[in-house]
């Protein structure tokens, strides 16, 4: 499985997209560091953006990665190789090759303007977030062999976490305003990677006092130790879970 | 076996046993499942029911047992920013363990002097050759060649028939899916045919021209599709 991990990377080295990525992550966050004036804000602002192009980048990388890659994989399915080896090689080698381009571009500007336990949850977050939309993209991907279809359905993916789900929720909240809606929208929360990535990070910063009773039911739940574990624990349910399912269609396919 | 996609059914009830050290054809028209059943045998392509097994053990969801068999498809894909030497060199590596190298074909189609070519910019035929060159690199038992010398040129699907005669000679099985009368009667000893996803006869062509009365194969299949078989 290393030696097809090693492949899928050269492959990707060679596109030399990833280092597009790294250096628009780099530009980006030292150029928010240095307007936000204190690192709390320069950490506020970075996670807004994270939060809305990792995704998005993630997804549609990792998709037309897939689509490009049929060649190679039609070429390993011949050989005696496991075909689950052979998707998860794929897998592994474009979330390691995303994730690493994220630590570099975010985590080194972080350590040097704001190390701390709070960039250490965003670095920590955008990897995750990272492993999940390759998931999602690769999903998509194994769903159908028409590349527009793929890349559409990925989009509709991003475009569903990033912005729809949130005005669903809004509206929700604003609807049904007259209840006390506390437990609900944490589990709204936990139905959406993003959302609780965007709460893990937030949380770590003081701008959770200004939101309310909710804000505080959150402090007290992911405040502790086991709330951060849990919290982290679903954001790898939400890797695991996308990963297996196309790993298993991926096996049971013609090609 | 039996495959459909959709409501296509591209393989009816195919039940079929081969010997070593011969060289079947599978011929019929396009689209009979030549390529679907070949596929199947790789494990590519999954039948709906059935078993296929090679040497009385099955093959269905394993796949050690594709290092027994050396494929060479019919329109080979390949990674298009990738050089020859890459592509080969990566198969060879990531098969590291099988010892016995057979690079008799890299040789005769002097692959060598253009390894540093994309194979994005390869024409068919040099594809081929790679496909060619590639399947029968690990000495397997079985070979299955997909219609081998279709974009060969002449002297290239000379030296191609050669190496199938001579595999032969070594005990292994040889499965050609060709449209191609006079090289499947050059190389081969028997001959499947498969119409609309089922076989329709498998006999030897000695057999076959024995029947129809015919001195060329060519003529003794046609003879059987326009009449119907009767054995």
């Amino acid at each position: 499985m290393n030696k097809i991990i090693k492949y899928v990377l050269l492959d990707i080295i060679k596109s030399k997209i990833i280092i597009a990525y790294t250096v628009f992550l780099l530009l980006l966050s030292i150029g928010l560091f240095n307007l936000g004036g204190s690192p709390d804000k320069g950490i506020l602002s970075l996670l807004n953006l994270v939060l809305l192009t990792v995704p998005l980048i993630s997804i549609v990388f990792a998709t037309t990665h897939f689509y490009n890659s049929y060649e190679f994989i039609e070429l390993m399915v011949a050989q005696p190789i496991n075909r689950k080896k052979i998707f998860m090689s794929e897998y592994l080698g474009v979330a390691f090759s995303l994730s690493a381009a994220f630590i570099v571009g975010v985590g080194i500007p972080v350590i040097i303007f704001s190390s701390g336990l709070t960039g250490f949850y965003l670095v920590l977050t955008g990897v995750f977030i990272t492993f999940i939309f390759v998931a999602m993209a690769f999903l998509a991907s194994v769903i159908t062999r028409d590349k527009a279809k793929g890349i559409g359905i990925a989009l509709l993916l991003w475009f569903y976490f990033a912005l729809i789900y949130d005005g669903i929720v809004l509206f929700i909240l604003y609807a049904f305003s007259d209840y006390p809606l506390e437990y609900a929208t944490l589990a709204m929360t936990a139905l959406n990677p993003i959302d609780l990535g965007r709460i893990i990070v937030l949380l770590n910063l003081d701008v959770s006092a200004l939101m309310g009773y909710t804000g505080a039911l959150y402090k007290s739940i992911f405040g502790s130790v086991w709330g951060m574990a849990t919290a982290f624990g679903l954001l790898l349910l939400w890797v695991l879970i996308p990963v297996l399912s196309s790993r298993r269609i991926f096996a049971r396919r013609d090609l | 076996m039996h495959k459909s996609y959709g409501k296509l059914q591209v393989l009816r009830d195919v039940s079929v046993e081969f010997g070593t050290g011969k060289v079947v054809s599978i011929i019929g028209p396009n689209g009979a499942g030549k390529t679907t059943m070949s596929k199947c045998i790789l494990g590519m392509v999954l039948p709906d029911s059935g078993d296929i097994q090679i040497n009385g053990q099955s093959v269905l969801k394993k796949y050690a047992y594709r290092s027994q068999i050396g494929y060479m498809p019919q329109i080979g894909k390949y990674p298009e920013n990738m050089k020859i030497r890459q592509v080969i060199e990566m198969i060879r590596d990531i098969r590291k363990k099988e010892k016995d190298v057979d690079e008799e074909l890299i040789g005769l189609y002097a692959l060598e002097e253009i390894y540093d070519k994309r194979m994005g910019a390869l024409s068919g035929g040099t594809k081929q050759k790679v496909s060619a060159a590639l399947a029968f690199m690990f000495n397997p038992p079985i070979l299955i060649l997909d219609e081998p010398t279709a974009g060969l040129d002449p002297i290239a699907a000379e030296i191609l028939k050669a190496k199938i005669l001579k595999e032969k000679k070594r005990g292994k099985l040889i499965l050609i899916t060709s449209h191609i009368m006079s090289e499947i009667e050059e190389v081969s000893d028997e001959v499947l045919c498969l119409v609309d996803g089922s076989i329709k006869f498998y006999e030897s062509i000695v057999e076959l021209k024995a029947h129809t009365q015919e001195d060329r194969l060519s003529r003794a299949v046609a003879k059987i599709m326009n009449e119907g078989y009767h054995p």
